[in-house]
């Protein structure tokens, strides 16, 4: 055992340090270190510059066109990343539907939809959730029927995540309404332009646009975008499940609200000091800090097994469940941090880059919206009464 | 980077993992806890034979090699059994100070017989003032001849009953609370004015009070520098904190599989209680919380040879502020899920919850280091 | 609405506490301050005393012989008792069979067992948990089978409190097999004198023996000894409940275990200081604090409701919940005040009395035998799950 880094992977880091650095716009990482909102090009330009150099889908084998990194490897690049101010990857082609694809498709599907995940070329959304499907997932309702070399596909998807800026999305659609709820599910791949499909905004506890109502109205889909067998679609929805709780965890980005926390500490003014004078408020930034380092541990201790042979199991609901927390109490202490001047409401700060000034520090603004939002994190991939459900049931056999 | 077990390493969880199956049954340990000294010679005799007792030393003080993972390894085991044979404060603590500051005369006349399990130390810093602060050390030690005199008081020091030597710091300089000034010594257990009285802990271990009373020593019984112990005291402390924090993940790994097991099988309203999703969520909890103790206490083992005393600090505190938060969790959870019968004397869970709430007492609480880690982490 | 006592309610107040001062044992008064054990004369010379005030069934109406105290009136009287150091009334006797007999009972039942009961000339134990039955109440084996005017008892009762020290004890019995498990329990009060009973001391973590599991072989209890009608002693079960839930909160107990709280970290150093001025643990006291006057808050609001002709409602079982998690941390945070000190264990002292000399402070070594007994609040009376499986129901209607 051994938390040293060998030399390569020293100049590993390194590369990608220069990388993010040369490839990074200075406003997406200035938006990221300020907590503004990023609009489609933040996410989109430094996508498309990940994925020019190989990098974008970097959890994929070498035989998909992944770089075919290790477990440190991995590591390096998520933090350094993170630590550069570089927004998450969206993770709906890259972390989702891309190995579902390369794990259940035909070679007809990976040589088709595969390279314009890796050049971030087409952007993807999820559609899962339904109105009345949300933690009970298998309770969905959107029907797909045959008919001839199509199936139509009607019913409405909802908590779709940047639909609107979506070229594709793929959907758990049910084709078969008999037996049981798991069984009659299909997993499809559908284009955005084809008529029938309307996105609907939903917006956000703190005013901001990121998810939509999808509603799919006599879509036509052709059968060769159907994923793996007709009725089985549950397989890929559990393998997509399982892989997205992993990274869910957050934890390089973790890592960087906790230090800009203690920056914010540091400038925030406190009985003619800063706060980072006052031991309780330290104190509880002290205590998420560790909290994130036992998340950061644990990760490793799943990837390492994972990098033996191992398959991500049930117990990594646990670090999505601790993960979520942790975001929402980082956020929490953020909004702790900087007190009464998280009140105003400034949404031109958030969204538009604006010349309005703001009313307290430049830190400000972000605050209680992050946190309104962060909300989300406890209830959406899997709510944690659902992942407590899933370890219960999977790892303690109760 | 690499998180794996070698083969040797997995052997010895292998054999420190049968030990604590076969000899540390509820029953046996009920019968240990009964005996005079409260461990058992056969044992110690044992862990010399496999090598335990030297596994973490270096080969040029006598030992086999090995490091905080092998301690971190055995201690986990001891944690399961609720092993009772006086390993951390001899070797983690004791051996480790002599391996550290101890001369060659004093590694060979001290390390090497408790290698061969020969000798037993205890480690005495405690006083009735000092709370978790190791520099608040009044017990003084004043020069006499070419030797020195130790007059004063130590508290709840752990195997003074059975240690050859009593490891005592003591105030050499300075004013109280203040790092500098403070000296280790060596003391022979039976020294003349060394009174003790022994009684067990609330987790079954022993320990005493000590009154030194013009106590003599020879120069020879300083280990280490004269008025210069406490980075000495500090390194060994922190290093006996992440041993504690394997013997904690231990414990809660044991508690855990104990109150599993009982949910599964302790039928109410017609149904196991473990089908309700009250208990089942507490239960996933402490789950989680067992994975996060084993989390810091690997990053801690990881992290506690570093060169930076700082890392080192911050590794053994962060690791303690875990276990001091998860051990609380899951031993008051095992108690509520097991309900009645889980504060009765006769099921496990009572006894492994009593060392859980020791082991946070121990060094420092989750409190104390909290604010330790804070400070550290703010500082850099 | 009015915070202030009358001069009617202060002139009661100084009544109490000059009657409590004249009347309580300076031995118990010791006992009780410094947390020692009592034993069943301790509690009886104080109980008696109270019992020929009058004032010991206080919470009983006139009519039974209580005082008929206001709501204001028991508030003073059980705080200012509390605050002179006066151990707890045992509840089994003034709280739970008295008010069972003098609502259920016949006239002959009452004139038989309440006087005894005012002046504490008997003393009274609890057999309703079973081993197979400590949640789940109602699945009570226990059985009662009809012979001529008497009853047969075979069965076991366990988590009986003091039994070892009772004269009497009150027992949920099954009468009939049949029907649902509620509707076949019969309410019956048993001779501890009886031939075929037998107690077994249970020993708890902390190496104490105040329960007991009590053995019925083939007990004949006369047929007047049933209090309401057979197999309608879940009702008599139901109503001792509630009243004892009301009670179990502990508040001015509480109050008391915090003052006694802080005297401790006012005489234990840390740096140097008394402890009390570390800021941290300064504001885990602050926190308890105002989670013991929310509770008592919350208690006076419900015994106003009562006093306005109310019953006590499913809602009591919140102070249940909240008192006992008080009870838990107040001894958690004594603990965390004596810190290593809190390690040797001296049962001699502890439970037998002996003039052992202690180690550190006289209160040192109470600390953790202290904290791990009282992990039993949240499990006796109805465990905290169950509490809240009773306000989901009755309260909240889920």
């Amino acid at each position: 055992m051994d938390l040293s880094l060998k030399p390569e992977h020293k100049a590993f880091a390194d590369e990608v340090r220069a990388f993010a650095r040369e490839n990074l716009s200075p406003a997406t990482r200035e938006k990221t270190f300020s907590g503004k909102h990023y609009d489609r090009d933040d996410h989109i330009v430094w996508q498309k510059a990940l994925g020019k150099k190989g990098w974008l889908a970097y959890t994929w084998p070498k035989k998909y066109g992944g770089p075919g990194w290790d477990v440190t490897q991995r590591f390096l690049f998520e933090n350094v990343l993170a630590e550069e101010g570089a927004p998450r990857i969206l993770p709906f082609g890259p972390k989702m539907v891309g190995p579902v694809i390369y794990t259940f498709g035909t070679e007809e599907q990976k040589e088709r939809f595969l390279p314009g995940i890796r050049s971030s070329e087409v952007s993807w959304c999820q559609g899962y959730s339904e109105p009345g499907a949300g933690s009970d997932l298998a309770n969905l309702r959107t029907r797909a029927v045959r008919e001839g070399d199509h199936y139509i596909v009607n019913g409405q998807k909802t908590w779709t995540s940047f639909a609107h800026w979506g070229d594709w999305i793929f959907c758990l659609v049910r084709t078969n309404p008999d037996g049981k709820p798991q069984e009659g599910i299909s997993f499809l791949l559908i284009d955005m332009k084809t008529p029938g499909v309307t996105v609907r905004p939903i917006i956000m506890t703190d005013g901001a646009h990121h998810v939509n109502d999808v509603f799919l109205d006599n879509v036509k889909v052709p059968v060769e975008n159907l994923i793996g067998k007709e009725n089985e679609g549950w397989t890929c929805a559990k393998f997509l499940l399982a892989n997205e709780r992993l990274g869910i965890a957050e934890v390089p980005s973790s890592k960087r609200g906790v230090s800009m926390l203690r920056q914010i500490a540091r400038i925030e003014p406190q009985d003619g000091g800063t706060l980072a004078d006052d031991p309780a408020f330290t104190a509880q930034i002290a205590d998420i800090d560790l909290q994130v380092q036992a998340l950061e541990m644990s990760e490793l201790r799943v990837l390492s097994a994972m990098a033996q042979g191992g398959a991500p199991g049930p117990e990594v609901s646990t670090l999505k469940v601790r993960g979520s927390e942790i975001q929402q109490r980082i956020a929490e202490l953020t909004m702790e941090a900087v007190g009464e001047y998280a009140q105003p409401y400034q949404p031109g700060m958030l969204f538009h880059d604006t010349n309005e000034t703001p009313t307290g520090p430049d830190h400000a603004p972000p605050a209680a919206p992050r946190y309104f939002n962060m909300r989300k994190t406890s209830i959406y991939g899997g709510s944690t009464e659902i992942q407590k459900n899933i370890v219960s049931k999977m790892v303690l056999g109760l | 980077m690499d998180l794996s077990l070698s083969d040797e390493q997995k052997q010895l969880q292998e054999s420190a993992e049968r030990f604590s199956r076969e000899k540390y049954t509820f029953e046996n340990r009920r019968k240990i806890v009964a005996t005079e000294r409260g461990w058992l010679p056969e044992n110690w005799a044992q862990f010399a034979e496999l090598g335990w007792l030297g596994m973490a030393f270096s080969e040029e003080d006598g030992g086999y090699g090995g490091g905080p993972i092998e301690t971190m390894i055995v201690m986990e085991q001891f944690g399961k059994g609720l092993v009772l044979e006086p390993f951390l404060p001899t070797v983690v603590l004791g051996g480790g100070m002599i391996a550290r500051a101890g001369s060659a005369d004093q590694k060979a006349a001290l390390l090497a017989p408790m290698i061969e399990g020969k000798k037993q130390f205890a480690f005495a810093w405690l006083e009735r003032q000092s709370r978790y602060n190791l520099a608040d050390v009044s017990l003084k030690a004043t020069r006499e001849g070419n030797g020195w005199s130790l007059s004063g008081h130590k508290g709840v020091v752990y195997n003074a009953a059975s240690a050859d030597e009593i490891i005592v710091l003591a105030r050499t300089a300075g004013s109280a609370r203040e790092p500098k000034g403070l000296t280790l010594f060596v003391v022979d257990a039976k020294a003349k004015g060394l009174s003790r009285r022994d009684y067990p802990t609330q987790d079954a271990l022993r320990a005493s009070e000590l009154t030194f009373d013009k106590v003599s020593v020879g120069a020879d019984a300083v280990l280490g520098k004269v008025d210069d112990a406490f980075p000495v005291v500090e390194e060994a402390v922190d290093r006996a904190i992440v041993a504690l924090c394997a013997e904690a993940t231990g414990c809660m790994d044991a508690i855990n599989a104990a109150t599993l097991e009982y949910i599964k099988t302790r039928k109410q309203f017609g149904v196991a209680i473990g089908k309700f999703q009250v208990l089942q969520h507490r239960m996933v909890d402490c789950f989680t919380n067992a994975q996060e103790a084993r989390s810091m206490t690997l990053m801690a083992s990881l992290k506690i040879d570093d060169k930076d005393p700082m890392v080192r600090a911050k590794a053994a505190s962060g690791a303690k502020v875990q276990i001091g938060k998860s051990g609380k969790f899951c031993g008051q959870s095992a108690v509520q899920m097991h309900g009645g019968m889980g504060v009765t004397d006769e099921m496990a869970v009572s006894h492994y919850f009593k060392r859980l709430t020791m082991i946070d007492l121990m060094f420092g609480n989750q409190q104390h280091h909290l604010t330790r880690y804070s400070n550290l982490a703010m500082a850099a | 609405m009015d915070l202030a006592f009358t001069p009617e309610e202060q002139k009661f107040a100084d009544e109490v506490r000059a009657f409590v001062r004249a009347n309580l044992p300076a031995d118990v008064r010791d006992k009780v301050k410094n947390g020692k054990h009592l034993i069943r004369d301790d509690y009886m010379r104080w109980q008696q005393a109270l019992g020929k005030k009058g004032w010991l069934v206080y919470t009983w109406p006139k009519k039974h012989g209580g005082p008929g105290f206001t709501p204001a009136q028991r508030y003073i009287f059980e705080n200012i008792c509390a605050e002179e150091y006066a151990p707890g009334i045992i509840p089994f006797g003034t709280k739970m069979v008295g008010p069972v007999i003098y609502t259920f009972g016949t006239e002959a039942q009452k004139e038989k067992y309440l006087p005894a009961i005012r002046e504490s000339t008997v003393w009274w134990c609890q057999g309703y948990s079973e081993p197979g039955s400590g949640s789940d109440l109602a699945s009570l084996r226990t059985k009662a089978e009809k012979d001529g005017d008497h009853y047969i008892v075979n069965g076991s009762k366990t988590w009986n409190t003091m039994g070892h020290w009772a004269d009497w004890i009150f027992c949920l019995v099954r009468t009939d097999f049949k029907s649902k498990p509620q509707e076949g329990i019969s309410f019956l009060l048993i001779d501890m004198k009886t031939p075929g009973i037998t107690v077994k001391p249970i020993i708890m973590a902390d190496g104490g023996h105040e329960v007991n599991e009590v053995f019925f072989d083939n007990v004949r209890v006369p047929v007047e000894n049933l209090v309401g009608k057979e197999n309608e002693g879940w009702t008599c079960a139901k109503f001792l409940l509630a009243n004892e839930r009301l009670g179990i909160a502990a508040v001015p107990q509480s109050k008391r275990g915090v003052e006694a709280l802080k005297d401790i970290a006012r005489v234990e150093q840390d740096n140097g200081r008394p402890l009390i001025e570390n800021q941290s643990f300064a504001e885990k006291i602050a926190d308890l604090e105002i989670q013991v006057t929310a509770l008592e808050f919350t208690e006076l609001r419900v015994l106003s409701q009562m006093a306005q002709g109310g019953q006590p409602g499913a809602e009591v079982s919140g102070l249940k919940i909240r008192g006992s998690e008080i009870q838990q941390r107040i001894t958690e945070l004594t603990m965390e005040a004596v810190g290593e000190y809190s390690a040797p264990y001296l049962p001699g002292l502890l439970w037998q009395g002996t003039n052992e000399e202690p180690v550190g402070p006289d209160y040192a070594h109470l600390a953790a035998p202290r904290y791990f007994n009282t992990r039993k609040t949240t499990i006796y009376g109805g465990s905290n799950e169950i509490q809240k499986g009773i306000i989901s129901k009755m309260v909240l209607g889920l």
